[in-house]
């Protein structure tokens, strides 16, 4: 499996998986109009990742912001890796947030609700 | 041409930091959201507060943009065109935003407008929660869930109003106010 690599734009966010190390980042912000023909590589890179996966998964999530049309695509990365955790990974996630980013930490709640795979949050100083 | 100078000092006046009419693309939403993110960089707010603001308008702008363009193809020329003014007042902030609207969407955007002007904090919470998990997922990818998170990051009601123009369309006006 090919690592997959997204460069980031003011729209979009830099996603960095590596299938060999099991290692997943998103980084900067996701507010494209349409968000679902931006996160199908992930969701495709990921869903063949399972078949054949790592011991460890590990997942950090450095989101500055993202929209409503991103939210249920980022969901739908959650759900592939939830399907990994339940397979033969062990997928932990960290969830950052930047101090005082209330509405970034509720995202994640959210997300930690919905998700049956730990979440970890972690607070950042802000930039 | 005294006309110009009234708009100037009504646009002054308001507290008004930008506005735009006209028809809403992809290109004019890049632009205008990196000259708004560029204005807030010098105000003097808590980076919480600029992220709020930044957040509901990025939301209410793409409203807007798929709005125009899911009725392109029926409308008149007119019903393309959309108005967005950000108001920067001593307390808080607003953004406003108007466009036509079909008649027969009006009643369906009101009662939902409706639903989530009743809710408190955790039942937008638990509403937001049941639209991402549960919701039907547009083609555009937001699937109502654009209006809940407004008001949620808002932690106001939402302001609308709906003007009827004729039996086809009614202009449909919101504010949305982001406290400092």
């Amino acid at each position: 499996m090919e690592e997959l690599k997204i460069e980031g734009s003011p729209k979009t966010p830099t996603i960095e998986f590596n299938p060999s190390t099991g290692y997943l980042l998103l980084r900067g912000r996701s507010i494209p109009e349409n968000s679902i023909e931006f996160y199908k590589p992930l969701i495709d890179t990921l869903e063949a990742y399972n078949q054949n996966s790592q011991a460890n998964t590990k997942v950090d999530v450095q989101l500055e912001y993202f929209n409503t049309s991103s939210s249920k695509c980022i969901l739908d990365v959650f759900k592939k890796l939830e399907a990994i955790n339940a397979g033969s990974s062990e997928v932990t996630i960290n969830w950052y947030y930047e101090e005082d980013d209330e509405d970034m930490l509720e995202a994640g709640e959210d997300y930690q609700a919905i998700i049956n795979v730990p979440f970890k949050m972690i607070e950042v100083e802000e930039q | 041409m005294n006309n110009i100078h009234e708009f100037y000092d009504k646009m002054e006046k308001g507290n008004i930091m930008l506005s735009f009419k006209g028809e809403v693309t992809s290109d004019l939403l890049t632009s205008v959201l990196q000259i708004m993110e560029s204005k807030m960089e010098t105000l003097e707010e808590p980076p919480k507060i600029k992220k709020k603001v930044y957040n509901i308008l990025v939301e209410c702008l793409q409203n807007l943009y798929h709005h125009i363009e899911e009725d392109d193809k029926t409308t008149k020329a007119n019903e393309k065109s959309a108005l967005f003014m950000i108001r920067k007042e001593d307390d808080e902030y607003s953004i406003m935003t108007g466009n036509y609207m079909a008649q027969e969407n009006v009643e369906l955007m009101k009662s939902r407008l409706d639903r989530i002007n009743g809710m408190d904090r955790d039942e937008l919470k638990d509403y937001y929660k049941e639209v991402l998990n549960n919701g039907e997922m547009s083609a555009k990818g937001g699937g109502g869930l654009g209006m809940i998170d407004i008001a949620r990051k808002s932690g106001k009601k939402l302001e609308y109003n709906f003007d009827p123009v004729d039996d086809q369309y009614s202009f449909f006006s919101l504010n949305v106010k982001v406290e400092k």
